[in-house]
């Protein structure tokens, strides 16, 4: 009825190429950007910034990074974990090293530092694809892991072989440390989370995004086009890391504040940012966003419904959820293997022709 | 070999230049077995070659060979009069060789647009940065080499399916498709092989005037692999005939359809 293309005509192509073609989609953006960064602030308290807010955003910049890598340019990784845990460590040693700077700086310096980890262990894709890949993109998770427990360097040998941010403000507001408020560290991951959406659409649009998904449909015919795959993958694995280098950092930094590698990093993550990216939709910047808000937000809801409303103990409750979110998982990919993005696409093209269909 | 660059005027009006790609003693083996023994043949700037011959007499392997997928054994590969060192692929497209595949090789997840415009990748030169902030030249750039592809687009009469994912698409539009992609990278010499595999005869009088007009309108040289015998003797210029791995006829189509050679290996006579 609204969603419409019908009266709306591009008569050039930066008109067509735009993000949201359609005047409604581009209206319903720009709301919900205005709803996050000019009405949540307001409203937010520390139960929902630290229970849904934070992780959502986070997880969000860690889906967006692995879908460059695995949705975009098809190289499947299960190494996720290990680069977050890159990003924090270097965002850690960053704020030690330099208290003075601001703390963008270190977390977007934990982005370009884990970039380069993951070109390095990138390296192995140009021999090895799929299943084999991963298992490779598993020993950087083993290893990095590995290096920062047993390296003190990396923690500054402090006693408990933990890292704990200190505080750092920006503009006079503490972002990190004990005394940060609601309202400044949600803004502050959201501003990441803008940046990173925008940044990875402007590169799955261009030239270098379609170099990614030629190799990711067809490496040979994508050679042949003039796409060198050393390049090609390579870019694709700094991007990538750099993206999930931003969200390992902020999960330190921001969201934990303290980190043990083991715990906060481990395989887990790796493959809780994988099926985010699988569940939220292969190739699509609002599946990882869809992605991340599923398996987020579905074992808090579960969480409030089966103790808050029904009030059943906590433990039976804990349990339960993990039942409930994988047979969620299961029932859902078989509905729908191509994801929440997929659900998305069919429903906008259904909208189109409501109510008239004919 | 007969490698004077003088240009002659074709029948129907072409003007045929100098010699632009030569194969000289061409030999391919894998392991023992040896795909192409000593083939010595020129691809003239401006001509349709084709590439004839039975199943498995070595053609694909010899295009294969001109777009670096093979590194022969024995034998020169000349381009644009310099010999030309063993090049990846992908160098190859850089040097303006384009190419289709016998069964098509499209990038399926993507739309008819954005494969075609995959075909430009050669032309386009912004960095990641410059793209990642979508500012200045990388959106123009965008929009230039969109351009271009519209005009292709235009060309091959598929306006109508250009937002559609090529996945979707039935095989003659594929085809299409796979043509507009290599034509895209405005390429010196378009290498098809076998462009008209499985397609009925309207679908293959589409697809000869396309590949007619290509060389007509751009002057693109096309050497292409093709099983029609109808569609080989009226389209190219000169035709190459391998058997076996081996050279057994060369020249015009007349000429070669006459060869007592090629009558034989076509209808079968026992190989000695």
């Amino acid at each position: 009825m609204f969603y419409r293309e019908a009266g709306e005509f591009r008569t050039s192509y930066a008109e067509d190429s735009q993000t949201f073609p359609i005047r409604f989609d581009r209206w319903r953006y720009y709301a919900v950007l205005l709803v996050a960064f000019a009405v949540i602030p307001f409203i937010i308290n520390d139960y929902w910034v630290n229970a849904v807010f934070l992780p959502f955003l986070i997880y969000a910049i860690a889906a967006i990074g692995l879908n460059i890598l695995t949705g975009y340019c098809g190289q499947v990784s299960l190494g996720t974990g290990g680069f977050m845990a890159v990003g924090a460590y270097a965002c850690y040693k960053l704020m030690t090293a330099f208290p003075d700077v601001n703390i963008f700086f270190h977390v977007l310096g934990g982005g370009i530092v884990t970039a380069a980890v993951g070109v390095l262990f990138g390296l192995p894709s140009l021999r090895i694809k799929g299943f084999y890949l991963a298992v490779a993109t598993l020993a950087a998770q083993f290893f990095l892991v590995w290096l920062f427990n047993r390296v003190p360097w990396f923690y500054n040998n402090s006693a408990s072989g933990q890292i704990s941010a200190p505080e750092r403000t920006l503009a006079g507001v503490p972002i990190t440390g004990p005394n940060t408020e609601a309202w400044a560290t949600y803004l502050f991951c959201l501003v990441f989370v803008t940046l990173t959406a925008v940044l990875a659409r402007n590169l799955t649009r261009g030239s270098v995004g379609r170099k990614w998904m030629a190799i990711r449909d067809m490496d040979i015919a994508a050679e042949i086009i003039g796409v060198n795959p050393l390049r090609a993958k390579l870019s694709a694995f700094a991007v990538s890391s750099f993206f999930i280098g931003i969200s390992g950092a902020l999960f330190f930094a921001v969201y934990l504040g303290a980190v043990e590698v083991g715990e906060a990093f481990g395989i887990n993550k790796s493959f809780l940012v994988l099926f985010m990216v699988i569940i939220g939709g292969l190739g699509s910047i609002f599946g990882s966003f869809a992605g991340a808000a599923f398996l987020v937000l579905l074992p808090v809801l579960l969480k409030n419904i089966l103790v808050g409303q029904l009030g059943w103990a906590t433990d039976l409750a804990a349990h339960l959820e993990f039942v409930i979110v994988g047979l969620m998982i299961l029932i859902f990919l078989i509905a729908e293997p191509h994801g929440l993005a997929q659900l998305w696409r069919l429903t906008k093209e259904k909208l189109r022709l409501w109510p008239f269909p004919h | 070999m007969s490698a004077q660059p003088e240009s002659y005027v074709t029948p129907d009006g072409r003007t045929i230049g100098g010699v632009m790609m030569e194969m000289k003693n061409i030999t391919l083996r894998f392991g023992g077995v040896v795909a192409i023994k000593d083939i010595s043949f020129d691809i003239r700037e401006g001509e349709i070659r084709a590439i004839i011959g039975p199943n498995g007499a070595g053609k694909s392997s010899m295009l294969n060979i001109i777009s670096g997928f093979y590194v022969p054994q024995e034998g020169e590969v000349w381009f644009n009069g310099a010999r030309r060192a063993p090049l990846r692929p992908y160098e190859v497209a850089g040097q303006g060789i384009a190419r289709t595949f016998q069964n098509i090789a499209l990038f399926e997840g993507m739309s008819v647009l954005d494969n075609i415009m995959t075909g430009r990748l050669t032309h386009m030169k912004s960095g990641l940065f410059s793209q990642a902030l979508w500012y200045g030249k990388a959106a123009r750039e965008e929009h230039e080499n969109r351009e271009v592809v519209e005009k292709i687009i235009d060309f091959l009469e598929i306006q109508n399916i250009r937002k559609t994912p090529v996945g979707r698409l039935p095989y003659g539009l594929k085809k299409r498709v796979e043509l507009g992609r290599a034509l895209a990278a405005e390429p010196k010499l378009l290498l098809l092989d076998e462009p008209m595999a499985g397609m009925n005869v309207e679908e293959k009088e589409d697809m000869s005037r396309f590949i007619l007009d290509v060389n007509d309108e751009y002057g693109t040289t096309i050497a292409l692999i093709e099983h029609d015998m109808g569609v080989v003797m009226d389209l190219s210029d000169r035709v190459v005939v391998m058997d076996y791995g081996k050279k057994i006829g060369d020249g015009p189509p007349e000429e070669v359809r006459t060869s007592q050679a090629v009558i034989d290996a076509y209808l079968g006579v026992s190989h000695d």
